[in-house]
């Protein structure tokens, strides 16, 4: 059909203005939220000796945080900002845009390798669970995976740096870090900072690792055995494949089709997770960010958070379709 | 002449599954075996362990199951031996070929990759030759455009183009056995015949054996050379198919064969139903398990199980289970001479030249279109589909329509329509004389006193959570039936349909398939409607318990003087039931009469060739029949042909028709025409209908 | 030979009653022993949280001058804290609004959800639109982010709110998933059985459409259970869940996990452990009523083999 591509484009041009809109939406309506409710006045007015009133509101002006100004006003101002890519100014007067920058590069270099690890791991654990169903290691992997998932990132994350010291205490040196990105002084990225920053990024990629393991071997576990049951793992044994192979071939291959989702939208949200690692590590990436910025009343920096989490959302969901698209070629062509 | 040595022996096999309510006894000894070259029929209903046996052969049985017994195959034992070796047999020189193509084939990979998998796996070739052997077997299997197809996924194909792949399949490295376990069941009937051809294709290249599981008894009639019939487990009959057919000697396959509906029955033949269903296979009791259902029971028949006997007037060899069977050798019993047949009956109004009888629904010009949206994340309409597209259907009193078709004929999109009374986008319907189009809300809600429905499937149909009396009752407390009369009118209900008053408090689980759709029915009827649309209410059902619900829906409309809308693909059910009968296809109404006039004498080549495809159960007719097989698959509905629908895959528009009438189908789109002797009840949509100049 | 068939005599297939389905959930969940386990344990954390103040004789705002920062010992059992207080009869405290903020929440959560998500699945149309697009709006607004900004609005008035805004941003997806549910089964056979005997929509709804999600809803509510809490300790952590003098396992944590790798660790372990023992119990019911109610979902038990 001619009008084929022409609705195609159509189509995604629709979505994306929806996408857009949605996006817009929930990021007024955070900075509505946060201008209203947080209260940087407050951060003024509680030095000592306090500041004359107007020296105060001269500050929050330029700041674009005064309270007096209309909100409405306020939100123009920082829309206008927005729209020509500048978000504005933190409470301590610093770029929004170079703070989110550095942060976000922080939090990347935390959650990359951790996440990615869990995944595979999880991916793995999952499927050799669920091809010897019922086994010790299948019970095994079930009540790790259990106790794993109930234990709160934040419990885990103390537990394992407390580990860590011990097992520092325990060999007499030390070997991993349980502070920090980093041990200032090292000249950046030569081999010594290297391994130095690997020190310190074994204690939280733990954390990390663990927990994606736990999820995701229960979800693949789940899938594979559905898969491993079906009809057409039967059609390739009946086809002369045996057992082992058809499943890895076969099983496997399909019950990877919903870990797209699932890891999409884990991978994306795992920056907020990080506000737990990132605090009792002492990283000072995005998660850290995100509760200061509350704690400090910094409006600016709150909206643009806010914000920040609306993109990673909608991409998560976008990066998920995506990936079904790639794995099930039953959405691909219909 | 040399006695052959059986290709494969079954000898004493049992498998029995473990379960929360106890063991399932699955198979319970059985022996048989298959010579090379010759089609083994094994027939059976749900729970009589055909299926289980196969897949015991084949060594598919989940880790769980109890084998015992002996399976040898060329001389060599198969149980007990491990998975790889068992492996090189499989797919090789023994295959199979499933009952649902969509599950059994792989949905992410091509079904290109997934058949040259198969060639690779026994033979050792390379990845093109593979290739090229894939090309041939889809071409050999009916494919078109090959090679093109072997690309595409699973689910781009229809129902019998993917069991086309899966034949391919199965006969890509020249196996020694097929084994086809009910490979035509979820297919149309056109499609089953040119499945049927194709499989006997795939004998004659190969010169494989062929074990046919199915429940479908006149799909074995003429395709069988032996047959054996499984009951609970265990066989109770084997023998050549013309000494079953027609000298059967077990009280089952009497029975069996005397409650099937005949495409060819004379009009008001009885059908002779058989009591009560298939046991379930945790803790039988001991003895035959056909005792609590069989009419020439004993009491030797509940102590001990018979053996296989053999009977000694048939020509081939022919074994029965039976403690009687020598009995009904000698007497030659038939199936009146067992079960109690009944009597046809008729109502007052039936009586009644047809013109004199008040209309119960008239349709006009019905059509309806759905918009085709495809892709699942990417939603857009792409086109229109073509559901309905312009009938007319005309019901009386205390008469039954048989609306006949094909699956996406429309015709469950036309008692949707029916029964949402709402405006139709295009046409009218009218309800007992009143237009729907007029209706208030109001209007509607008292109409559905008047008409109600039964659907296929009882156990979907019925809210699984309440009780009988509950969903007996929700019809009378929507439209307002105080108490009182409710509890009287459930009793009522209960005992038309053949229930007992204390089933009441029961739940839908607790019955049997038909019981449940007795329930259905007495649900139907609780607010006394005029007309009750059917749709397919006895296909989910086992063969041997539908004669009993077909016989209770012809009683209940005789006493009650109903009329039925009935909906259904099986053409011998239809012809039992129906007093006329209209057939659809691709939206139309292409034939529509009095049934037997349309049956005995079909006037459109889609009448004729559906009508050449249903199978008979009785071997010679089959053996002797022409059978037109259509070409091709249904068109689109998106994407109807233009002028006749039908001429893409017309047996008349390939074989008999001149260019220059050609032309005409495919310019002008026929309308139905009267055919015949001017009055007679019968008309047919095609320009040249049969036996018409 | 006769002319009208008799009531046809058929034996039923199984003679259970209808407790058979419920008995046979039991049966399933009660050879679960880890899931009968923690079915226990939660019984005995709401005894310890509930009961247990009134057997000891520390309450949770009582300041004993006589012992600060006491290691565990016979007077305090689990040992006080920097001001005094005991962490035994604070952990206690602590549990009671844990276990009421997940269980009220769960239920909050998947009862909007179930309305939410059958409404949009069974009326399709514009509904169906905006209940989406309401969906999409509030699962692009960072929950965390918005309950911690509100924080101080509770302050001082009652957790409840706390609760509210928990639930609200819980229910999205699986309103989703009931949605999705609801869609196809309207296009079950007893759906359309009910709508064509003129039964109305609000009652189809909840007489066959919900009910028949049951299993599901159950299962839902209880994993909810756990994510409530986990979710109120992450926001309590901070200072955003529930605000002082209220009490519960986030705050004790948030309080006192610092001082874990000290010797007082004891102030940062006894909550942590207890609230990762209650989450686990939980946990462990949830699987339980799975493979109790609906034993198909997440194990290939014979299927496809045993069916014929």
């Amino acid at each position: 059909m001619s009008s084929y591509n022409g609705g195609l484009g159509i189509f995604l041009l629709r979505r994306v203005v929806y996408l857009a809109v949605v996006v817009l939406i929930a990021t007024s309506a955070n900075y509505f939220l946060a201008a209203t409710a947080l209260n940087p006045r407050s951060n003024f007015e509680g030095r000592n000796p306090p500041p004359p009133p107007a020296v105060v509101d001269e500050q929050l002006t330029s700041l674009n945080l005064n309270d007096k100004t209309p909100v409405v006003e306020r939100f123009g101002r920082w829309a206008d900002g927005v729209w020509h890519g500048n978000l504005g100014l933190t409470i301590d007067h610093e770029s929004v845009n170079a703070e989110m920058r550095r942060r976000v590069g922080v939090s990347l270099r935390l959650l990359l390798i951790g996440s990615l690890l869990g995944c595979f791991c999880g991916i793995a654990a999952g499927a050799w669970s669920a091809v010897n169903q019922y086994e010790f290691s299948d019970h095994a992997m079930t009540i790790l995976s259990f106790v794993i998932l109930s234990v709160p990132t934040v419990v885990l994350a103390v537990f394992l740096a407390n580990a860590g010291s011990s097992f520092n205490d325990a060999i007499g040196h030390r070997l991993v870090y349980n502070t920090g990105e980093y041990t200032p002084g090292l000249e950046a990225w030569t081999s010594a900072d290297i391994v130095n920053r690997l020190q310190h990024l074994v204690l939280p990629s733990l954390v990390l690792i663990l927990q994606g393991l736990a999820f995701y071997s229960r979800y693949q576990r789940n899938s594979m055995l559905d898969a491993v049951g079906s009809d057409f793992v039967r059609t390739a044994q009946a086809k002369g494949l045996r057992r082992p192979q058809a499943l890895i071939r076969h099983a496997l291959r399909t019950a990877l089709i919903p870990m797209g989702t699932f890891f999409a939208y884990e991978f994306t949200l795992i920056f907020i997770g990080s506000i737990f690692v990132e605090k009792i590590f002492s990283w000072h990436g995005m998660g850290e960010w995100f509760v200061q910025s509350i704690q400090k009343n910094d409006v600016n920096a709150t909206a643009a958070i806010g914000m920040f989490v609306a993109v990673l959302v909608l991409f998560a969901g976008f990066l998920s379709d995506v990936v079904t698209v790639l794995l099930d070629p039953r959405i691909r062509r219909t | 002449m040399t006695q052959r040595q059986p290709l494969l022996e079954v000898n004493g096999l049992s498998v029995t599954f473990p379960s929360e309510s106890g063991a399932v006894e699955a198979v319970r000894g059985v022996s048989y075996h298959v010579m090379p070259g010759e089609v083994l029929g094994i027939a059976g209903e749900s729970g009589s362990g055909k299926s289980v046996s196969s897949l015991a052969v084949m060594g598919l049985l989940s880790r769980r199951a109890r084998i015992a017994g002996s399976v040898r195959f060329e001389g060599e034992e198969l149980l007990g031996v491990g998975d790889k070796d068992l492996s090189k047999i499989r797919g090789g020189r023994i295959t199979m070929i499933f009952q649902d193509p969509l599950s059994a084939l792989t949905p992410v990979f091509t079904v290109g990759d997934q058949i040259a998998e198969a060639v690779r796996i026994h033979q050792n070739v390379s990845k093109q030759a593979a290739m090229d052997r894939v090309v041939d077997l889809l071409n050999m299997a009916g494919i078109p455009n090959p090679r093109q197809r072997a690309r595409a996924f699973p689910h781009e194909f229809s129902g019998g183009m993917r069991q086309r792949v899966m034949i391919a399949m199965a006969i890509a490295n020249n196996p020694k056995l097929i084994i086809a376990d009910e490979p035509t069941t979820a297919l149309d009937v056109t499609i089953q015949a040119q499945i049927l051809d194709l499989l006997q294709k795939a004998k004659e290249a190969t010169g494989a054996a062929i074990v046919m599981i199915t429940h479908d008894l006149g799909v074995l009639a003429g395709f069988a050379d032996r047959l054996t019939i499984m009951y609970a487990g265990k066989l109770v009959e084997i023998g050549e198919v013309d000494d079953v057919f027609y000298r059967p000697r077990m009280p089952y396959t009497i029975g069996l064969l005397g409650s099937i509906p005949r495409i060819d029955a004379a009009p008001g033949t009885p059908l002779t139903p058989i009591e009560g269903s298939p046991p379930s296979l945790t803790n039988l009791p001991p003895g035959c398990p056909f005792t609590p259902r069989c009419p020439m029971r004993v009491d030797i028949c509940r102590e001990e199980e018979p053996d296989l006997l053999r009977m000694n007037s048939s020509g081939g060899e022919h074994f029965v289970a039976c403690h009687r069977s020598a009995e009904i050798e000698q007497k030659n019993l038939k199936g009146v001479d067992i079960f109690p047949a009944s009597a046809a009956v008729s109502s007052r109004i039936e009586e009644l030249p047809r013109e004199g009888r008040t209309p119960v629904l008239r349709i006009t010009d019905l059509k309806k279109h759905y918009p085709m949206i495809s892709g699942a994340i990417l939603r857009r309409r792409v086109g229109t589909i073509y559901a309905v597209d312009g009938i007319d259907l005309d019901i009386r009193e205390g008469e039954t329509l048989g609306l006949v078709g094909e699956s996406g004929c429309g015709k469950t999109t036309t008692i949707l329509e029916i029964l949402g009374l709402a405006r139709p986008a295009s046409g009218s319907i009218e309800v007992l004389g009143r237009n729907t189009a007029a209706m208030t809300a109001r209007d509607r809600f008292q109409i559905r006193r008047e008409i109600s429905v039964v659907f296929q499937d009882p156990m979907a149909s019925i809210d699984p959570r309440m009780p009988v009396s509950d969903i007996l009752a929700e019809p009378m407390v929507t439209h307002g039936v105080p108490a009182e009369e409710r509890s009287k009118r459930i009793g009522q209900l209960l005992e038309m349909v053949g229930l007992r008053p204390e089933h009441t408090s029961r739940y839908p689980q607790e019955f049997s398939g038909g019981q449940r759709q007795r329930v259905c029915i007495a649900r139907a009827l609780a607010l006394k409607p005029k007309l009750l649309v059917l749709d397919e209410p006895v296909s989910a059902l086992d063969v041997s318990i539908r004669a009993g619900v077909l016989n209770l829906l012809e009683e209940l409309k005789a006493e009650l003087g109903l009329s039925y809308l009935f909906v259904a693909h099986d053409l011998s059910v239809v012809r039992h039931i129906s007093d006329r009968v209209a057939v659809m296809y691709l939206g139309r109404i292409v034939e529509t009469g009095d049934v037997n006039r349309v049956f005995d004498r079909p006037a459109h080549p889609y009448t004729q060739a559906l009508l050449s495809a249903a199978p008979l159960p009785d071997p010679r007719k089959e053996r002797a029949r022409r059978r037109i097989i259509l070409k091709g698959d249904l068109p689109s509905p998106a994407n109807p042909p233009s002028g006749c629908r039908f001429r893409t895959r017309c047996q008349k528009f390939a074989d008999e028709l001149n260019d220059s009438q050609r032309q005409v189908c495919i310019d002008v789109d026929p309308v139905l025409f009267d055919h015949g002797n001017p009055g007679s009840d019968h008309r047919a949509a095609c320009h040249y209908a049969e036996g018409e100049n | 030979m006769s002319s009208i068939p008799s009531p046809i005599v058929e034996e039923p297939v199984e003679t259970t009653g209808h407790d058979s389905r419920i008995r046979l959930v039991l049966r399933r969940f009660l050879r679960r022993r880890l899931a009968i386990a923690g079915f226990v344990i939660v019984l005995l954390l709401f005894a310890f949280a509930y009961i247990g103040p009134h057997c000891y004789k520390w309450r949770y705002d009582q300041i004993d001058f006589e012992a600060f920062l006491q290691r565990p010992s016979a007077t305090h059992w689990f040992g006080t804290t920097q001001n005094g207080f005991d962490m035994l009869a604070l952990t206690m405290r602590g549990m009671q609004k844990s276990l009421i903020i997940g269980l009220i929440g769960a239920v909050l959560s998947t009862g909007i959800a179930a309305i939410a998500g059958a409404t949009a699945g069974y009326f399709s149309g514009w509904t169906d639109r905006a209940i989406v697009a309401l969906i999409d709006l509030i699962l692009v607004l960072p929950g965390f982010l918005i309950i911690a900004i509100l924080s101080p609005v509770f302050h001082g008035r009652t957790w409840l709110i706390f609760v509210v805004l928990l639930a609200a941003f819980q229910w999205m997806i699986t309103a989703r998933v009931i949605r999705s549910m609801t869609l196809s089964m309207k296009e079950r056979e007893f759906v359309y059985a009910a709508r064509f005997m003129g039964v109305p929509d609000w009652k189809i709804i909840f007489r066959h459409i919900l009910p028949n999600m049951s299993s599901f809803l159950i299962i839902d509510a209880t994993i909810n259970v756990s994510s409530l809490i986990l979710a109120e300790v992450g926001l309590s952590f901070f200072g955003f869940g529930v605000q002082p003098p209220d009490i519960s396992l986030g705050t004790l944590i948030g309080d006192h996990w610092e001082s874990a790798q000290t010797a007082n660790g004891y102030q940062f372990y006894f909550p942590a452990i207890l609230l990762v023992i209650l989450v686990l119990s939980v946990n462990l019911v949830g699987d339980g009523l799975r493979d109790a109610l609906d034993p198909s979902a997440g194990s290939a038990t014979g299927k496809g083999a045993a069916s014929r």
